[in-house]
């Protein structure tokens, strides 16, 4: 089993309100979880990305926690203060250059003596791009034809150097980059820093299947994961590859109890928590693209359908058909006497563990013997103290059960995660 | 002009390029051992060598007081990353950050990026001030207390104090608020290096500190009146100015040389100063002209890192706090102090404050 630390950051998943709640930015927040994860083994520490603050009605989301540091940055700090733990920044493909930041990640790697990550992803709307030179706008299709030229193409400059440390010259030419002249980084001690994909679309497996070393992903249930699981193995052979080549890691939330009566009533709590009577209109909101702030949370859902073109809601990515997200929501409402509130609670969870010690390390273990991932990518609600309990409660009990490891047993990332070093393709 | 300004020196600690990070945090602690503003870490896109943002960001944890600089180009970056990503370099350093303001000018930089041709100084020098602009604006587009955790409400944020900068310059726009919240210093350190033309009005826009080249005190004197007047044109007050000149030194093996003193330098010193000699003479030079008011302090690029700077310190920096020219300790914590400079004001309170 895999185990990585998300930082917990920047959604309502983080409860703020929490009077153990500490900063989400001070460089001491970063050194106490990244510690408990290298304390716990863990294989890496992940930082996740964003470019624009959400907006909501032309306002600044005001509800959840916002405001994060550079991730590259952060991680270079980090490197200073762990010695294994593998450190993983969430980098956009689409507003960034392939020479820059491939010299950023090799840097990375070699300050940290072989740790460096990347999550790719895509995200690519013109409201981000609002940040940026380009003004940045892709396609859909286009964005992932953009960041799979753009990993081969680090993995180009990645190869420059000769093994024993000569620089040799490059030119990529190709759709989305023409470009040329000399890397300044030695080959990393990695070979090539880790690529991670996040990302659910059948375009982006596919592009994971073809370049991604680790998957992020998330889904619900058991079932839910072992067919996504399926799937994504099933597309490795077209390329060459093995199916523990490709590792598939959900990002799962965590709360763990002395019994588990004890978990799922805290549960409920945290669920309350992240989902306050504010946020509960909010994600309403989000679906139906329509000002519903005069709703009762604690009363039914709205009688109005969604407007399907709204742009109501902007810097978040919208799943499905918003009529038809309704009409689920609507049915769910009737038959369980749900408020809006609760209704939210009810839909807008992601994959959680809860129970006991034993009780979650049986389930996460059952998670990886059913073939539904290789491990997890665990997102505490707390900052930073969210992962001590884990590392102190349940690590040991699946260390006991021997389905994780007591002690690192090579010096890089790719060695947690058991996965060749790159052939040099010189 | 006598002056009895504190004296302020700070050190480069690249050179020929490493590759473990042991040699970066060796020489910056070395240099915070000689209680020195800041260590400056060159750069470019185009020579062997590692991201220096990034070392200096790895060497943070490993120091306390010391100022970190890492040169930053804006001519192929994005400005919404590099004021990011300098902010952030604060944040983990606890208030010890800068950055010198660079442009990428070569066909060979260009075409690592393939985004357009190489430009002429002139325009590259503009941008930069546009980038500084911008990053100033971004790191005030948060108000130190925008934070709240409004329990009652359930807002984190209070959104009014938020900004959008709406930056429209001539080569790029940004929308904003930052990612990134305002950073303990309010504005990490904007250092420029006006030994070009081009560069002197940028200097004396945006920098809190410029580097400059000069012969002969007098030279360099003039240079710092000229740098104070035209920052003054532009509304801000010349004592926020710390003006430093840059020396390449070579220390070599000797306590004093033969003729101690500058002479016109090998290529890698181009257009600046280059001092041979020893330690103590270093110290002499570096009183005599900070007493004659020439400038505000030293920016010293050893042409050894290792032997040099320990001599730097060892000796030359001994001696000036032996005479009680410069500090034996650091008084402050961020690099703003150091420098003797104000935490800035918040350029969006102080337009709500007059609302
Ligand atoms: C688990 C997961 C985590 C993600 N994290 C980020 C992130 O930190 N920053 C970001 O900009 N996008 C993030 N994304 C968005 C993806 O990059 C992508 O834009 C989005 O999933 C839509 O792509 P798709 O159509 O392939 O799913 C994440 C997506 C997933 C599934």
């Amino acid at each position: 089993m895999h185990l990585a630390a998300h930082f917990p950051g920047v959604n309502n998943t983080t409860v703020w309100a929490d009077p153990r709640s500490r900063s989400q930015i001070d460089f001491s927040s970063f050194e106490h979880l990244a510690r408990t994860a290298e304390r716990g083994k863990f294989d890496f520490f992940f930082l996740a990305e964003g470019l624009r603050l959400r907006e909501h009605n032309g306002r600044i989301h005001d509800l959840d926690v916002v405001g994060r540091p550079e991730s590259l940055t952060v991680l270079a700090a980090l490197a200073a203060v762990t010695d294994r733990l593998g450190l993983a920044a969430t980098v956009n493909a689409t507003f960034n250059e392939p020479y820059e930041l491939a010299r950023r990640l090799a840097t990375l790697d070699h300050l940290s003596d072989g740790r460096a990550a990347w999550n790719v992803v895509t995200s690519s709307d013109a409201f981000t791009g609002e940040n940026f030179r380009r003004g940045g706008y892709l396609d859909r299709a286009d964005r992932y034809v953009r960041a799979a030229e753009f990993v081969a193409t680090a993995r180009e400059l990645w190869d420059t150097w000769t093994p024993d440390g000569t620089p040799r010259p490059f030119t990529h030419q190709g759709q989305h980059f023409g470009i040329e002249g000399e890397f300044t980084v030695p080959r990393s001690p990695q070979g090539h820093p880790i690529v991670i994909q996040a990302g659910d679309s059948p375009e982006g497996r596919e592009f994971a299947a073809s370049a991604a070393d680790v998957i992020f992903t998330r889904h619900g249930t058991l079932e839910a994961g072992r067919t996504f699981y399926a799937d994504v193995k099933a597309r490795l052979a077209k390329y060459g590859r093995e199916a523990d080549e490709l590792k598939i890691m959900p990002g799962v939330t965590f709360v763990l109890g002395d019994s588990d009566a004890e978990a799922q009533e805290r549960a409920a709590e945290i669920r309350l928590q992240q989902v306050s009577p504010q946020n509960a209109l909010l994600a309403l909101e989000q679906i139906w693209g329509r000002d519903l702030s005069s709703y009762d949370p604690d009363g039914p859902l709205p009688e109005i359908d969604p407007d399907p073109e709204s742009s109501l809601v902007q810097g978040r990515v919208r799943h499905g058909d918003p009529l038809a997200v309704a009409a689920r929501w609507r049915a769910l409402s009737k038959e369980k006497g749900l408020s809006i509130r609760q209704t939210v609670i009810e839909t807008t969870g992601r994959q959680s563990f809860i129970g006991s010690p034993q009780t979650v390390a049986g389930q996460l273990t059952e998670f990886v013997a059913a073939d539904a991932a290789d491990g997890f990518i665990l997102v505490p609600h707390l900052t930073p103290g969210g992962l001590d309990d884990f590392v102190d409660r349940v690590v040991p009990l699946l260390q006991e059960r021997g389905v994780f490891r007591s002690e690192y047993t090579g010096p890089t990332l790719r060695s947690h995660l058991g996965l060749a070093e790159p052939v040099w393709k010189g | 002009m006598p002056s009895t300004a504190p004296l302020h020196l700070a050190a480069e600690i690249g050179g020929p390029p490493h590759y473990a990070h042991e040699h970066y945090i060796g020489l910056a602690r070395l240099a915070e051992r000689g209680a020195l503003d800041f260590v400056t870490l060159g750069d470019s896109f185009a020579r062997p060598g590692l991201d220096a943002l990034a070392v200096l960001s790895r060497v943070a944890p490993a120091t306390d007081r010391i100022g970190l600089v890492p040169t930053v180009t804006t001519t192929h970056t994005e400005p919404f990353h590099v004021s990011s990503a300098v902010a952030t370099l604060d944040w983990v350093s606890r208030g010890r950050a800068g950055w010198n303001v660079d442009v990428s000018t070569t066909g060979a930089e260009a075409r690592l990026f393939g985004r357009r041709p190489a430009a002429p100084a002139d325009d590259l020098w503009r941008e930069a001030g546009e980038a500084a602009d911008v990053s100033a604006r971004l790191w005030d587009s948060w108000e130190d207390d925008a934070e709240i955790r409004d329990v009652a409400t359930g807002r984190f944020i209070d959104r009014d104090k938020l900004h959008h900068v709406d930056f429209e310059g001539a080569s790029f726009t940004v929308r904003g608020p930052a990612i990134v919240p305002r950073p303990p210093q309010g504005h990490p350190v904007t250092v420029v290096d006006a030994a070009g033309g081009p560069a002197r009005e940028t200097a004396a826009r945006h920098a809190d500190v410029v580097l400059v080249r000069a012969p002969t005190p007098e030279r360099a004197a003039a240079i710092r009146t000229d740098l104070r007047r035209r920052a003054a044109a532009y509304g801000r007050d010349p004592d926020s100015l710390r003006v430093l000149v840059s020396l390449t030194v070579d220390l070599g093996d000797a306590e004093t040389a033969p003729e101690p003193g500058l002479e016109s330098g090998p290529p890698l010193a181009a257009g600046g100063s280059y001092y041979r000699g020893g330690p103590v003479d270093l110290a002499e030079l570096i009183t005599q002209w900070h007493r004659g008011g020439a400038a505000d302090g030293f920016h010293l690029t050893p042409i050894t890192p290792g032997r040099d700077l320990e001599r730097i310190v060892n000796g030359t920096v001994a001696l000036l706090q032996h005479r009680s020219l410069f500090r034996t300790f650091y008084p402050g914590g961020t690099l703003r102090e150091h420098l003797g400079l104000d935490r800035p004001a918040n350029r969006y309170a102080l337009e709500g404050g007059r609302a």
